[in-house]
């Protein structure tokens, strides 16, 4: 620790302290436009400087290490000053020129009310201009369908292509040009590529860098904005959803150092236009072949009738991917009551077993326990395309010092260097049997972690390859005590969840596969179920929020709640529970997804025992205490891990592949959204983007 | 005067043989293997006892910079890295010896990279230097044909000299942004501290020396450091190389003793000033990134670090650029803004926004069309940027502006009146009817 004295208060920081962190240590408040956390130091802003006792010149405060100090002729500490004239007549001057050149287009800039430059401005700046030239016009550049530039405003602070760079790994951004004539760009304005690229747009302090989506759409200020968590991939970003009237307008990141720090996925962040396109805002009923709209109680009689004498080993219920804990609960209780085994939360047929325990189907090392991992084998996953954000963590650790990651599975660009080791499961069993050269590596490693994705586990011999990636670890010796490295990566929000209430068929029950066979069923539930194609000849009631597959097959239609709709736990694939909260109301007819199977199982007759959500939830708590303990990550028991490679099987030769072939269209929101279809057909080079 | 003893640069017009039997002819690799095995700490001593301070501009002593080097190698590899990337305007010191005493320069590496242990150098060039470049080169493979250099050469110390070129960017003369396109990157000046010393090229320890500090070095280790430190005055030793241009009879570059009058080095090299020393105006000393020193200022003005200091201004490379009262002083200096405009880096915000703006208000200034209070507020913008830039372009960019605002308020004020009584020098057009 370094003592150091800043505006007269003596203060005791670490040397490696930026003087940027020991004055903020200190209370003082030090204005910045380049500096951020996260990137690193770029110092060219000039914003930050503050007086160091002893210096001639003002000290870029972030760039200027706290061991960098000398101590006085006497031995005194460093002695820092932020509010002297001195500085403020350099914050001013700073200040001065960087609007000089910056447009005073505030009042048709979708950054105001949220801008750095223009708070900053407010303590800094003077009222009148003593500028008299021409300001600077520089011309706006595509980089994209989701990110829209007004390149006038920059400030060169280049934290845009430091989180390129140095986060989403797919360095893309660039300044060209020198002097006042440097320019933020692309190459040739190529649209960015990154999966990440949205979070520049919050990055960006002033306007040069804003939604495309968003663009003139609101205010800050108008806006109710409500804390939430994403369901578009697995990870269960922290979000802040925020809504005007009963329209949802942006998405933004919300801080979880555990989960996805400050950054959210492209997906994540642009989904909502798919909230709006497409949805299913009243009951509709199947006859003569044809879906007419039709009300509640026409549709519960619909259903009723057609329940009625089906013999429930007949009845069978599939929950999709977007479904909370408190939906998957109410429908597997509804299940239990009709008598049929028929459930399962595996659309996708992946062959994750809730018995063999939570260790086996739950991301074990935690996300931020990426960060301490030694060695990454990464088993049919491309995590770029399943969890972005999980991509960047697994870049950041990379960055941080030597990683051996080993791939086995699709090959792609993941924006780090890998080891590819093997297509298929040959590869990995011998890895397994510790014949491998990679296995030495991660045996040296301290902390070995292998991840398995859904590409591996989604095939008929998904139990054996399983079964094989826990024997990597548990055969080799990399299983240590605070250490289980072996981590599942899902790519559905509901999963993790489900598979903790044991949402899969009971004694003698139909898996997936097994209710999609022809003439198994008479009725299948379908909750918010799109990835599937469910056989002719049995009646499909389709609960769920998006006119998709899954409604175009149904017979009768239930419209839901999304999840900006409604209050819900989900689960992470750390099997970390999290609270999303209500920021809009379903549109028209359309309920909450709870509330809809209490009616439907009264309708039918086989009444549901709670009538209030709160009674749902307590009830659900009373079964699963852990999901009451929001954020909170119950370890799960390693032992599992030994168990489930002592499972076998034999499994096939054919190789894995990517559970996500399109990062951009994965769900039933996502389909819905004219903003993914067109990113989609960019990233599948459908649109052409540069002038070449 | 300097005697011709005395001489460091012998062949600096080029007209002996620049090749190796000439420089030896001249006395350079004589004894080189003495001077190694006095060991690394004598030579960074000698170096320190003889005074020199670095020929690059700002004058940082050479013995001393060598000194922050760390004594043990921790792993890393030292370099040793040559800045002639020579763009200040007015300044072709380094050229000449590149072209016509490449070997002074090749030796003086070798001794350096020894003094540092350094195994590896580099020669950053300017990209515009093109003839210069291959000289150079071509001494270099002189040197390693007779196994001065390389691997195993005579002197016992292995040292590779690689030449690289730039692209011609002023701003690739700043030590670190040197570094940065050394390291293939884009010329952009690195925050300091670290100092190279420190966190230098691919981040080991890094000394960047100019081409003229280095060529000095052997002469200083054969001749001793007593013989340097005796020419020029205490704090400012040894000799410089000159570069006159502008207003005189005869622009030439010349090697002299520090601290010979201004007018002295004018009047007997470059034959006076053009109309004779009346119709001096100013003069800059050392380079267009310095102040300009007004004709009643430069006598007596030894032309010495310390010297140029006592007039505001500095000795930067000592190019001295000779301005009669023919030359439009206003425009002259927003032709320097123009420059530093145009190579401003545009890393950091003061620079980047405020060079532009001082060229624009210096532009109208020169045709008189601002108003007074402008003379002013262009002294404070210029205080702006001053001191608050990553790298010093920012202040070389400021200080002659500075300069002109200090002794030429009174001709902008004359200019601005002038145009104010006639805003238009031409008759008005009438509209034909």
């Amino acid at each position: 620790m370094t003592k150091l004295i800043v505006d007269g208060r003596e203060i005791d920081v670490p040397p490696e302290y930026t003087l940027l962190q020991a004055c903020e240590a200190a209370g003082a408040e030090i204005p910045r436009f380049c500096f951020h956390e996260r990137l690193s130091i770029a110092g060219n802003c000039r914003m930050c400087l503050v007086e160091l006792v002893g210096s001639p010149k003002p000290v870029a405060s972030c760039a200027w290490a706290v061991r960098d100090c000398r101590p006085g002729p006497k031995g005194e500490p460093p002695v820092v000053n932020t509010k002297t004239p001195l500085v403020k007549k350099a914050r001013e001057g700073v200040m001065e020129f960087l609007l000089i050149n910056h447009p005073l287009d505030c009042p048709i800039c979708d950054q105001g009310g949220e801008c750095d430059l223009q708070d900053q401005a407010m303590a800094y700046g003077v009222d009148a201009s003593r500028y008299q030239e021409n300001k600077r016009a520089v011309e706006d550049k595509y980089i994209g369908p989701l990110v829209k530039t007004i390149m006038t405003r920059c400030i060169h602070c280049t934290r845009c292509v430091r989180f390129s760079t140095e986060v989403a790994g797919i360095p893309e951004l660039g300044a060209t040009g020198r002097g006042e004539d440097m320019e933020i760009t692309t190459y040739l304005e190529h649209a960015m590529r990154s999966e990440l690229q949205g979070n520049v747009i919050d990055l960006c302090p002033v306007g040069a860098l804003t939604s495309k989506p968003y663009a003139f759409q609101a205010r800050p200020w108008e806006l109710t904005k409500t804390e939430s968590i994403d369901v578009m991939d697995a990870l269960g970003s922290n979000i802040r959803i925020d809504t005007r009237g009963r329209e949802v307008l942006r998405i933004l990141p919300r801080l979880h150092e555990d989960v996805n720090e400050e950054w959210i996925s492209d997906k994540t962040r642009f989904v909502w236009d798919g909230l709006r396109t497409q949805r299913l805002d009243q009951p509709y009923v199947r006859e003569k072949g044809m879906l007419r709209p039709a009300s509640w109680s026409e549709a519960f009689a619909a259903i009723a009738a057609r329940i009625k004498g089906v013999a429930p080993p007949r009845i069978g219920a599939i929950l999709g991917d977007l479904a909370s804990v408190e939906e998957a609960f109410a429908l597997k209780d509804l299940m239990t009551r009709l008598g049929s085994p028929n459930l399962d939360c595996r659309q996708d047929g992946a062959k994750l077993d809730p018995a063999r325990g939570r260790a086996s189907y739950l991301f074990n090392p935690s996300i931020a326990g990426i960060e301490r991992a030694g060695a990454i084998l990464i088993v049919g996953a491309n995590p770029r395309r399943e969890a972005a954000l999980l991509n960047a963590r697994i870049r950041k650790r990379w960055r941080a010092g030597i990683l051996p990651i080993g791939l086995i599975g699709p090959q792609g660009d993941l924006s780090y260097a890998y080891d590819y080791l093997g297509a298929g499961p040959d590869t990995l069993a011998e890895l397994a049997a510790g014949k491998h050269p990679f296995v030495q590596r991660m045996q040296a490693a301290e902390r070995p972690m292998l991840i398995l994705g859904q590409g591996a586990l989604v095939r008929p011999d998904g139990a054996a390859i399983a079964a094989l990636a826990a024997r990597v670890l548990s055969d080799n010796g990399m299983l240590h005590p605070g250490w289980n490295g072996f981590a599942v990566l899902h790519t559905a929000a509901a999963r993790v969840g489900a598979l903790d209430l044991g949402a899969v068929p009971g004694k003698g029950g139909l898996d997936v596969a097994g209710m999609l066979q022809p003439s198994k069923l008479d009725v299948v539930f379908l909750l918010g179920a799109d990835e599937l194609e469910v056989p002719a000849g049995a009646f499909v009631i389709y609960l769920g929020t998006h006119g998709d597959r899954g409604a175009h097959r149904a017979d009768v239609i239930l419209p839901g709640a999304t999840y900006t709709e409604k209050s819900a736990i989900y689960v992470n694939t750390e099997g970390r529970p999290q609270l999303a909260n209500r920021a809009a109301f379903p549109p028209g007819d359309a309920r909450e997804d709870w509330a809809i199977l209490r009616a439907l199982s009264e309708a039918i007759g086989a009444k549901l025992p709670h009538d209030s959500f709160a009674e749902l939830r307590r009830a659900l708590m009373k079964a699963h205490p852990h999901l009451g303990k929001l954020d909170q990550i119950e370890p799960a028991a390693a032992d599992d891990v030994m168990k489930l490679a002592k499972a076998g099987g034999s499994a096939d030769e054919t190789p894995f592949r990517s559970a996500v072939s399109d990062f951009y269209l994965t769900n039933a929101i996502t389909r819905a959204s004219a903003v993914m279809a067109e990113c989609s057909a960019l990233a599948a080079g459908k649109i052409p983007a540069a002038a070449e | 005067m300097l005697a011709d003893k005395d001489r460091i640069f012998r062949n600096l017009y080029g007209i002996y043989d620049w090749g190796l039997e000439g420089a030896r002819r001249r006395g350079a690799w004589d004894g080189t293997k003495a001077i190694l095995e006095k060991g690394r700490d004598a030579i960074v001593d000698e170096v320190k006892k003889s005074g020199q301070r670095g020929r690059g501009g700002a004058g940082f002593p050479t013995g001393l910079k060598w000194s922050f080097m760390p004594k043990q190698s921790e792993g890393r590899p030292h370099y040793l890295v040559i800045n002639a990337d020579e763009s200040e305007p007015g300044t072709c010191k380094d050229r000449e010896v590149m072209r016509h005493d490449p070997h002074l320069l090749v030796e003086g590496c070798l001794i350096a990279g020894f003094a540092m242990g350094a195994n590896t150098g580099y020669i950053y060039v300017r990209g515009e230097f093109i003839r210069e470049r291959e000289r150079l080169q071509a001494a270099i493979d002189q040197a390693y044909e007779a196994k001065l250099i390389g691997k195993n050469n005579v002197h016992g110390w292995d040292f590779d000299l690689h030449v690289h070129h730039g692209a011609g960017a002023y701003i690739c003369g700043e030590e670190t942004a040197l570094l940065e396109s050394l390291e293939g990157k884009k010329g952009l000046p690195r925050l300091k501290p670290p100092f190279p010393a420190n966190v230098g090229l691919y981040g080991c320890p890094t000394t960047v020396n100019n081409v003229e500090t280095i060529a000095q070095v052997p002469d200083i280790m054969r001749r001793g450091a007593g013989w340097f430190a005796s020419i020029g005055r205490p704090n400012n030793t040894g000799t410089k190389l000159y570069c006159i241009s502008g207003h005189v009879q005869r622009m030439c570059n010349v090697e002299e003793a520090m601290g010979i009058p201004l007018r002295e080095l004018i009047e007997k090299h470059a034959g006076g000033v053009r109309g004779g020393w009346d119709n001096l105006l100013a003069v800059i000393p050392g380079g267009s990134s310095m102040p300009l020193v007004p004709a009643a200022l430069c006598e007596p003005l030894p032309m010495d670090f310390d010297g140029c200091a006592s007039v505001k201004s500095a000795l930067g490379t000592a190019a001295v650029i000779v301005m009669d009262k023919s030359a439009d002083i206003v425009r002259a200096m927003a032709r320097i803004a123009y420059f530093y405009k145009h190579e401003s880096c545009g890393q950091c915000t003061p620079c980047r926004e405020g060079v532009g703006w001082m060229w624009r208000v210096l532009t109208r200034m020169a045709e008189g069309r601002a108003e007074k209070r402008e003379i002013d507020q262009l002294f404070e913008v210029s205080k702006q940027i001053e001191g608050h830039t990553i790298c010093a372009f920012g202040d070389g960019a400021a200080w002659p502006v500075q300069g002109l605002l200090r002794h030429f308020r009174g001709e902008i004020e004359r200019r601005i009146d002038e145009y104010t009584a006639n805003p238009h020098p031409d008759p008005m057009r009438v509209a034909a009817e």
